[in-house]
């Protein structure tokens, strides 16, 4: 490689690395803004914030969804394994919602720690499988 | 000494459009063939899922086009970092073919994306790092195509496009990491990590086969785009003038 190349080539890394160490950085002061939701031990630990709308995001613990009867309004518990909290929605729930399944919901803390939702996404997990081979695993889960 | 003997004969203009030329048919038989076993096991043969059923099968679509949005990005940033250094015309050529094909698989990723949220997710859009810096990566391709026709000299253009292509290359790992540095609604990686994969080997199969066809799609369209885009550049050149008449004489 001849000078010119040369220099040219280091351009390019010093270019890349420049750009690399912002983007570093720029990610790590928004850290906190990047991140889509909290956990419920997040919320427990004072971390959320109190004054706007954020979301949470768990399993839903089983047998924790109660409907009621006259409303769309419904009611369940979302969990972290450490800690639970209530959730509140009115509205229709999307096709992925089961308990034991994970969602995100985005609302606010009323003063009794109950999170009031506007709305409740599904979170889908990386898994895909045919019924049968879930079904088998299951069993196999159960057995042990 | 061989192999830089042939890199140095294929990177002329003129050996490269014939390459290609040749090439061509062969890539768009063995492309039709690849891609009628992807969609047939893709559609018919893989199971559906045990819990999305048969809307899963968006992934036969949305997956490679995803991979192929930062697949080609990668391509575009080594070859604009080949066209600053050493000068080489094809890899201006490539860069700029690229960004055309790069754009229409991100496009087509966030759509079937989109298309696949509203139901399972419960939306069709939300601002969280991978759907966020995937858009981000639309708007770079944009952007890309858009200086590249602001300059009347397409050899300052090459060199500008070079620049921004290296420049947005540090979104590709973000993207690619964004499910695992934060929380995001989108789900973790399914094939490209370093674990097993978490999915049925009856459902990868057809969905490998489809990443394939895509790549040949890809490697088909790069080829035309850069034989147009050639002619258009040496249209002054000898060989240029001897092909116009050898077609005109046929």
């Amino acid at each position: 490689m001849n000078t010119k190349r040369k220099k040219r080539l280091l351009a390019i890394v010093l270019l890349v690395a420049g750009v690399s160490i912002a983007a570093y950085l720029a990610l790590q002061s928004f850290n906190e803004n990047l991140m889509y939701f909290y956990s419920p031990s997040d919320i427990k630990a004072g971390k959320a914030p109190t004054n706007h709308l954020f979301r949470v995001g768990g399993l839903v613990e089983k047998n924790s969804l109660i409907r009621q009867e006259d409303s769309l309004m419904l009611e369940f518990r979302v969990t972290d394994q450490a800690e639970t909290i209530g959730v509140q929605y009115t509205g229709i729930l999307p096709d992925l919602f089961r308990e034991g399944q994970g969602i995100i919901a985005r609302g606010k803390l009323n003063k009794n720690g109950l999170f009031v939702a506007e709305e409740v996404l599904a979170k889908h997990d990386e898994n895909y499988m045919p019924p049968e081979v879930a079904d088998s695993l299951k069993m196999h889960n159960k057995a042990q | 000494m061989m192999i830089t003997h042939y890199l140095h004969k294929i990177a002329s203009p003129a050996a490269f459009y014939l390459f290609c030329g040749r090439c061509l048919p062969w890539l768009i038989a063995l492309f039709f063939i690849v891609l009628a076993l992807g969609l047939y096991g893709g559609l018919v043969t893989a199971p559906a899922d045990y819990q999305q059923g048969d809307a899963f099968r968006i992934i036969y679509v949305h997956v490679p086009a995803a991979w192929m949005s930062l697949f080609i990005y990668l391509v575009m940033a080594i070859n604009a970092a080949v066209a600053l250094i050493w000068r080489i015309k094809i890899s201006e050529v490539i860069v700029v073919s690229s960004a055309y094909i790069g754009a229409s698989f991100t496009f087509l990723a966030l759509v079937t994306g989109s298309l696949w949220g509203k139901p399972m997710w419960g939306t069709w859009w939300t601002w969280d790092a991978r759907l966020t810096s995937e858009l981000v990566l639309l708007f770079l391709y944009f952007s890309i195509i858009a200086l590249y026709n602001a300059y009347e000299d397409k050899r300052v253009a090459s060199k500008a496009i070079s620049i921004l292509a290296l420049v947005g290359v540090i979104n590709i790992p973000i993207i690619h990491y964004s499910v695992v540095w934060w929380n995001t609604l989108h789900q973790g990686a399914t094939v490209t990590k370093l674990d097993k994969p978490s999915i049925h080997i009856d459902m990868l199969i057809p969905l490998l086969e489809m990443a394939f066809a895509f790549n040949l799609y890809y490697l088909i369209s790069l080829m035309q785009r850069a034989r147009n885009e050639i002619l258009k550049r040496e249209f002054n050149s000898l060989w240029v003038k001897k092909l116009c008449q050898e077609s005109s004489n046929e």
